[in-house]
């Protein structure tokens, strides 16, 4: 199919051959899962359990709290050990409020629901429910609440669902693999996702650096005419849902809109997958495929994890360090965070852990800035990196801002670039965060006028209600007064 | 001479309407610069700032006598903004923005007196007489009042801890 080109993006180095050709394995059950209550965009999830008691795989731990949330399940069957605070799987090492389950290791399922109808046969709503209750999320890292996705339909016109198998981070290949491996089961997937967005369009892009994932698609997608294989140049970050539709179908999503403002909407193909499992098999999002890749790991593989495994069991499987890594990752080299701890869980966003040696890592002391703009043609949004680190770096947000930071997808691309070794994205991660803080502030200060105003008029109620009260005695005095004069005389 | 004691009686007259009118219809209550930097106040007449309530703390804002930051509930957000409004450019990046705090109740001090939620300015502290008390954490705005007034000593201020929500990266160190 016609491509368009994208501009700017960077050629890194894909690292992918160290796992690329390694079958998706499972990995057994490890002694403790710690999971987490919010491992998705939104409010965290409400416990169902309490702490002793006994639980089914696949049963609901934790329940979905408003508009945007997702429930959490149990991986496995065992007993509830705990509820309570442990490191989260984030950059910040601090806690979040965690489930810990200790297996049986007896895999008692509970009782599950199946549908065998064809996908065109499902009803709309009922995908997007049994979606938003099996706890799926956006598997491509996002971990934004996929129902909310597929009920898109009833806000915007929609006409195409692109399956995101670009995967254009280096070294990770779960996506890959998973492509390779289950394409019948990513494809229905795909359908049923698409039955409830009530488009018949179906794109799938993968990138040229996986012809046998495109293979494998193809050969599984060739009795469906709607759905069509997209061989997308390897280029990061083709994977940006917004690049990739930009790819597709030469449409540019408005400045800090969504892809359903043009009619299209994006999921990747482990949510395909997630998807098809939710539907067909009645099974949670209990499990998720992780690249454990980096040279500083013995055996580097594509497992098949239970949520709430710790990293450390998993790096462990792996035959653990050949040398102290320089840097231990979560997700790609482009796009992840570093993880403080290895005590942390895997949750349902994490597609890779790497561990990478001094001679992987793309770093050295910042220089200052030569101007080259190699960071301006790098940029696949079309900004100027340079100037907003500048400003972000002068504490002047207002002009980073005007230079499109509220543009910046935080692809890393001008970073990768940059010759002077100059932590751009890290300004811009930076810069976000303080502004978003900001805003928190000022909301609190309007609910703290709010909440003073209210408390002012409350206050004049009620001396207008002890005054009302006070005449009204005085009244009622008087009256009973003359009475009692009247009935003296 | 009749001529011109008339046409100055006129002109003295007209003109003496004229600014009549204006001070009936164009008339200002207070000044508006005030009311203005009032409104971005956070308006919970804490007193952290040293004047009796948010509009004296406005006022003297206005006539220069304080500095935009005065107000500590406010923080940097609201110095900034304050000073977008004056007009002028302070270097704000040397402020240490105070990390925002929260009261908190140990129940086990708390006699129920009531004393600090009849002072709360926003409401943020539930209880009734002989009811252990405790605080709304998103109301608290940290204002202290009712730190002053406990007789038990039973509120402390602690600092408003970061969640996974509220964390962000720092600024990078940087070389340049």
């Amino acid at each position: 199919m016609k491509l368009f080109r994208i501009s700017g993006g960077v050629h890194p180095h894909d690292r992918k051959g160290l796992t690329a050709t390694l079958a998706i394995e499972d990995v057994p059950l490890p002694p403790l899962l710690h999971i987490p209550l919010q491992q998705h965009i939104g409010s965290p999830a409400a416990p169902l359990v309490h702490r002793g008691q006994l639980v089914r795989k696949g049963q609901l731990l934790a329940h979905s709290q408003g508009m945007i949330s997702a429930p959490v399940h149990a991986p496995t069957s065992g007993r509830i050990v705990g509820i309570g605070n442990y490191p989260a799987h984030h950059p910040s090492g601090l806690s979040v409020r965690t489930i810990t389950l200790k297996p049986d290791g007896k895999e008692r399922w509970c009782d599950l629901e199946t549908v065998t109808v064809d996908a065109g046969m499902l009803d709309p709503e009922e995908i997007a429910t049994r979606v938003a209750a099996a706890g799926i999320v956006g598997l491509g890292g996002a971990t934004f609440p996929s129902s909310v996705k597929l009920n898109l339909r009833n806000r915007y016109k929609l006409h195409m669902l692109v399956i995101n198998g670009a995967e254009c981070e280096p070294y990770l290949t779960c996506d890959d693999r998973l492509m390779q491996e289950s394409a019948e089961h990513i494809i229905d997937g795909a359908r049923i996702m698409a039955r409830a967005l009530g488009v018949e369009n179906i794109v799938i892009g993968i990138e040229n650096n996986k012809p046998r994932a495109q293979a494998a698609m193809q050969q599984a997608a060739r009795m469906y005419d709607t759905i069509r294989i997209a061989r997308l140049p390897a280029r990061y970050p083709m994977g940006s849902e917004k690049h990739l539709v930009q790819t597709l179908t030469g449409r540019e999503t408005p400045a800090r809109g969504l892809t359903a403002d043009i009619g299209i909407v994006v999921h990747n193909v482990a949510t395909a997958l997630a998807v098809h499992t939710a539907i067909r098999h009645g099974t949670p999002l209990i499990s998720r495929v992780v690249t454990v890749s980096g040279n500083a790991v013995r055996r580097p593989g594509n497992l098949r994890v239970p949520i709430g495994t710790t990293v450390a069991y998993l790096l462990d499987y792996c035959g653990g360090f050949t040398e102290v890594p320089a840097r231990l990752i979560s997700g790609g080299p482009m796009m992840g965070q570093p993880l403080p701890d290895t005590r942390v869980p895997i949750v349902k966003g994490s597609n890779g852990i790497l561990a990478l040696t001094a001679s992987e890592v793309h770093s050295g002391p910042a220089m200052p800035c030569i101007r080259c703009a190699s960071c301006v043609t790098a940029c696949p949004c079309g900004l100027v990196p340079l100037e907003m680190a500048n400003h972000a770096r002068a504490g002047d947000l207002d002009g980073a801002v005007r230079f499109g930071l509220m543009d910046c997808i935080s692809c890393g691309s001008c970073a990768y670039v940059c010759p002077a070794h100059i932590p751009l994205v890290q300004y811009f991660n930076y810069a976000k965060g303080e502004l978003t803080a900001r805003q928190r502030t000022e909301h609190k200060q309007k609910e703290t006028r709010r909440l003073a105003e209210l408390r002012n008029e409350r206050l004049e109620r009620q001396k207008q209600a002890k005054r009302a009260a006070l005449s009204q005695r005085k009244q009622t005095g008087e009256q009973s007064a003359a009475t009692a004069e009247a009935a003296e005389a | 001479m009749i001529i011109a004691l008339a046409s100055l009686t006129t002109l003295g007259l007209t003109l003496g309407w004229l600014l009549g009118l204006a001070a009936r219809h164009f008339k200002v209550e207070g000044s508006p610069l005030q009311k203005e930097v009032e409104a971005l106040f956070p308006g919970s007449q804490c007193g952290q700032c040293g004047y009796p309530g948010c509009s004296a703390a406005a006022a003297a804002v206005v006539t220069g006598e304080a500095p935009v930051t005065l107000c500590a509930p406010g923080g940097r957000a609201l110095a900034e903004s304050l000073a977008r409004k004056l007009g002028f450019n302070v270097d704000l990046s040397g402020v240490a923005d105070k990390p925002p705090m929260y009261a908190h109740v140990r129940e086990a001090l708390c006699v129920g007196c009531t004393k600090c939620f009849k002072r709360c300015p926003t409401d943020a502290i539930i209880g009734g007489p002989k009811q252990i008390h405790a605080v709304l954490m998103d109301a608290c705005t940290g204002c202290e009042q009712c730190f002053h007034v406990c007789p038990t000593e039973c509120i402390e201020m602690r600092p408003v801890q970061p969640t996974l929500q509220s964390w962000y990266w720092p600024m990078p160190a940087s070389a340049v």
